[in-house]
């Protein structure tokens, strides 16, 4: 049965490969059923593996399909490795993209490029199982680069709109800068090692020299921050938000953007062997991306904003992981987050689509009369994440939590504080929405324009964002807004997210060593190297009462803040906030002015000396055949010289050999 | 008959093939070069024989009249080109088609 | 009396292939290369070759000269040619060059090769017989062991004849050869225009 695997990705690209070539013949709506049925059908074909990969030893096994790329000693093979990390992986992925392009169909429904988008679709899951399933670094990167291309396509999906195709391109630029980092982490790995292939080089890892394990982890952290979208590279994962809804929740929150981790979990026998400031700073840089996304999203109005800053923060979550040593539970927080993040964005295109295309907060509220199921799918997502008992994101975040602990207390310290940030700007997304006064319709305007006039700090982003909105509502007609529960294929795929948000945890409680499903099925992979200790039974009591209370802590004060409206938002939505801590227009003087300068150097360089060469080598060889072309000169009788002036030459040759 | 005058014999032959490799070289007479053609050829023929009588073989002789055949045919496809040739420009030499030219 | 025959018909062939090359008449000319062909002919006879004699005259003088004799006085361009002026620089002199070196060369090899010059078995496909004719030895090989030879050449003449029908034939709308352009293009402008500051 495991010897299926490889029909895994190849379903997708079927699938793919059907929508390409008559896409626009097979037409809405059943170019997305056969996108959804190509993905659906692989998640059962790794349900299937899944079961059979138990009779399997150790849980791993391995498929080399072909050689790839055979080049002396470097030689390349496609192949598969299938190991509880990347069956844990494919099961997810496969499940919720399954999830989501069902979704899509709904939500997607008249779009004027729906079979395009479903192409896509496909294009990401395949490259996303190559990703994970790849045997080899070299296929990994081949994944990785698919999955970036597909995120690039898809957060351009309506180009028609200059933001849309510049936020693409923001985020191709911002992933190259990471994708240079694995990409010399590979030349590097076949430098050490002389094989890129994870079951060959990686046992081979403790007895790495340090600075060479340190230089190859560095590098691969480099990769993984690019895609999972740390500090400082995680600029481009909120713009991406200018893609189809369904888009972020599969591309943006549940699968690409987590194959950074996938990746450190995957090398973790590497970064085990290199220098101890490596984790260090792994769990530092996650830990204050995770901090400073939980603030911006504070002050976020546009509601995919809140989500994709959310997301930022629960990577930032799981790199802290990684870095002290919890890899399990990086994979544990990577599938709940996947199920959760991916509800509530569902949840959030649900809300858009019944709003109209509307995303600002501000003329939301009250939607819970209206779209009943959205609002609950969407209240077990948000307790989810909140980290409220007995829904996954508690037991996932306290996991994580407990190896920060036992690492530092520090990290432990802002990670609550993130927590408790966390479980605020949520509920303000949840009140803001759900609850509330209805701010849409007629009483929309009168309390946006009270809102604009106060928030005379609200620059910029904000403005444009409701500039853009009056304009779309000035085309439907005001107070025309009414807001409607979506069809079925956007709320089945809602139930079915929530349910798993809610029990997800129960994939691995702390509670006794038996209950740690997922982590003693990840021994195999990361046991080695996993963080060993033995919480008391008191301290994890403690430990569980704390993060509850700091959830619950969170929750009341922007009930407080929102609902009984004791505090004046404005003095929590802070402008450094609303602006992402100035990073983009720090970014942008940079560009404009000193940075400008450089490029304009190296711009002058590449036009003086590379073009000159390329032109210079044109021009020679133009000169050199238009000199050349009088030999051609198309008298017969001077070919004919010509033939008599080789004959002589030949008959020279020949005299030359022969001794009479 | 003494091998020298078979020597003379090619001697003539090479002379001959000479005159007229020169004379494709320097006419312009498309027609004049035919002919000159022919004379190497003929020189070629000459050459042929005497190596048979050299060498006490018949096939010299049998090639050449391969060689007349291939020299009728192509005469006959070199006159054909001259025909279409001053059909479309009268009194055009060799040196004037030169369009083809790289 | 060979050497002497030899040393006449080498006189005459030289003298019409000089003929040939040098007339600015080409009917001169083809009369110079009939001259040239008889002279070869003689030659085949003193060689033994009675056959490829009668064949010479029959065909070459015959038909191929009156052929191209026929030619020129169809489309009447017999004008005589201006042998003084070279339009191709330097072409006489290679040519001259060229020639003279080749004809060097050749005679060298003969001179100093003498009868080593040519190698090879002797009598492979049939000796030289006194007894049978010339005509009886000749058409027994060509119609065993060169039949195949043969045939091959029945086709190549079937198709020069097609090919000159085709050649020939009065097309329907003429046109005129063109003249050649001057070749002034010395390929010195630049490759890709030079784009201008501000452009993008």
């Amino acid at each position: 049965m495991v010897g299926l695997v490889w029909l895994i990705p190849a379903l997708p690209l079927a699938g793919f490969l059907i929508l390409v070539f008559f896409g626009k013949r097979i037409g809405e709506p059943r170019a997305g059923w056969i996108g959804t049925g190509a993905v659906a059908l692989s998640f059962v074909t790794a349900c299937v593996v899944f079961a059979g990969l138990w009779g399997e030893p150790e849980h791993t096994y391995e498929l080399s399909l072909f050689e790839w790329i055979p080049a002396g000693n470097f030689s390349v093979d496609v192949g598969f490795l299938l190991d509880p990390l990347s069956m844990a992986m494919v099961l997810f992925v496969t499940g919720i993209a399954s999830l989501i392009h069902l979704y899509s169909i709904g939500y997607m429904h008249g779009d004027s490029r729906f079979p395009r988008f479903f192409t896509y679709l496909n294009l990401f899951v395949f490259s996303m199982l190559i990703l994970v399933l790849g045997d080899n670094l070299v296929l990994t990167f081949l994944g990785w680069e698919g999955v970036g291309a597909c995120s690039y396509f898809l957060i351009a999906f309506w180009f028609e709109k200059d933001e849309n195709a510049s936020a693409g391109k923001k985020a191709f630029i911002t992933n190259r800068v990471g994708d240079w980092g694995f990409m010399v982490a590979i030349f590097m790995t076949f430098f050490a090692f002389g094989t890129v292939t994870y079951t060959e080089f990686l046992p081979l890892s403790p007895g790495l020299a340090e600075t060479t394990a340190t230089f190859i982890a560095l590098m691969l952290f480099i990769g993984a921050i690019g895609k999972s979208a740390q500090i400082p590279l995680f600029i481009w994962l909120p713009d991406a938000m200018a893609g189809p809804t369904p888009v972020s929740a599969l591309i943006h929150a549940a699968t690409m953007v987590t194959a950074g981790v996938y990746l450190l979990v995957r090398v973790n026998p590497i970064i085990a062997a290199s220098a101890s400031w490596i984790p260090w700073m792994i769990a530092i840089v996650g830990i204050a991306t995770a901090f400073l996304a939980a603030t911006i999203a504070l002050a976020q109005q546009d509601i995919k904003k809140v989500l994709a800053y959310s997301t930022v923060s629960q990577l930032g979550y799981m790199f802290l992981a990684v870095g002290v040593g919890g890899y399990s539970a990086a994979i544990f927080h990577m599938i709940t987050h996947a199920f959760f993040k991916a509800l509530l964005f569902l949840g959030a295109g649900s809300v858009i689509h019944g709003m109209h295309d509307e995303q600002d907060m501000r003329r939301m509220g009250a939607l819970r009369k209206v779209m009943p199921v959205t609002a609950v799918t969407f209240i077990i997502g948000w307790l989810a994440i909140a980290g409220v008992p007995p829904f996954s994101g508690f037991w996932s975040k306290d996991d994580i939590l407990a190896y920060a602990l036992h690492k530092s207390p520090i990290l432990y310290v802002i990670g609550l504080i993130t927590a408790l940030l966390t479980a605020f700007y949520m509920s303000r997304l949840v009140f803001r929405v759900f609850y509330g006064d209805a701010r849409w319709g007629e009483s929309a305007e009168g309390e946006l324009a009270n809102l604009k006039a106060h928030t005379t700090s609200d620059v910029a982003e904000s403005d444009d964002h409701a500039d853009a909105h009056d304009d779309a509502h000035a085309d439907a007609g005001h107070g025309a807004v009414h807001p409607h529960e979506s069809k079925w294929p956007m709320l089945v795929p809602l139930i079915v997210l929530a349910f798993f948000a809610a029990i997800a945890g129960f994939l691995n409680l702390p509670f006794t060593h038996n209950l740690e499903f997922l982590n003693n099925w990840l021994e195999p992979v990361v046991g080695e190297n996993q963080a060993d200790f033995d919480l008391g039974a008191f301290q994890l009591t403690f430990e569980l009462a704390l993060s509850t209370t700091i959830a619950l802590l969170g929750i009341f004060a922007a009930y407080m803040v929102y609902l009984k409206n004791k505090v004046d938002p404005r003095r929590i939505e802070l402008p450094f906030f609303a602006n992402g801590w100035y990073i983009d227009q720090s970014i942008t003087k940079f560009m404009g002015g000193i940075g400008r300068k450089g490029f304009e150097l190296i711009a002058m360089f590449d036009k003086v000396v590379i073009d000159g060469a390329v032109n210079g080598v044109g021009r020679a060889t133009r000169g050199g055949a238009s000199r050349l072309r009088a030999i051609e000169n198309g008298y017969v009788r001077w070919y004919a010289l010509m033939i008599g002036v080789g004959a002589i030459l030949i008959v020279a040759f020949v005299m030359t050999q022969v001794s009479l | 008959m003494g091998s020298n005058l078979s020597l003379a014999y090619l001697m003539l032959s090479a002379i001959l093939f000479v005159i007229g490799g020169v004379g494709v070289l320097i006419r312009r007479n498309p027609l004049v070069m035919i002919m000159c053609v022919e004379l190497m050829l003929n020189a070629v023929n000459l050459s042929f024989v005497t190596f048979g009588k050299m060498l006490d073989d018949v096939s010299g002789q049998i090639i050449v009249f391969f060689v007349m055949v291939v020299a009728a045919a192509e005469v006959v496809v070199g006159l054909a080109l001259i025909v279409a040739m001053a059909r479309r420009r009268p009194g055009a030499t060799a040196d004037d088609l030169r369009t083809l030219r790289g | 009396m060979e050497t002497a025959v030899f040393i006449v018909s080498a006189l005459i062939v030289l003298a019409g292939g000089l003929g040939v090359v040098s007339s600015r008449n080409p009917v001169h000319a083809a009369l110079s290369l009939i001259a040239t062909l008889f002279g070869i002919a003689v030659l085949f006879l003193n060689l033994g070759a009675e056959l490829l004699a009668v064949v010479q005259v029959i065909v070459y003088t015959g038909a191929i000269v009156v052929l191209i004799l026929f030619v020129m006085m169809l489309l009447g361009v017999d004008r005589e040619e201006d042998l003084d002026t070279e339009p191709l620089v330097g072409q006489r002199l290679l040519a001259g060059l060229v020639g003279l070196l080749f004809l060097g060369a050749m005679l060298a090899i003969i001179i100093i090769g003498k009868d080593a010059i040519v190698t090879g078995s002797r009598s492979v496909t049939g000796a030289l017989s006194p007894t049978v004719s010339n005509i009886t030895q000749i058409g027994t090989e060509l119609f065993t062991t060169y039949v195949f030879a043969l045939e091959v050449t029945a086709g190549l003449l079937t198709i020069a004849v097609v090919g000159a029908v085709v050649l020939s034939r009065r097309p329907r709308d003429l046109e005129p050869i063109p003249e050649p352009e001057s070749m002034t293009d010395m390929g010195d402008e630049p490759l890709t225009a030079i784009p201008e500051e501000g452009a993008h």
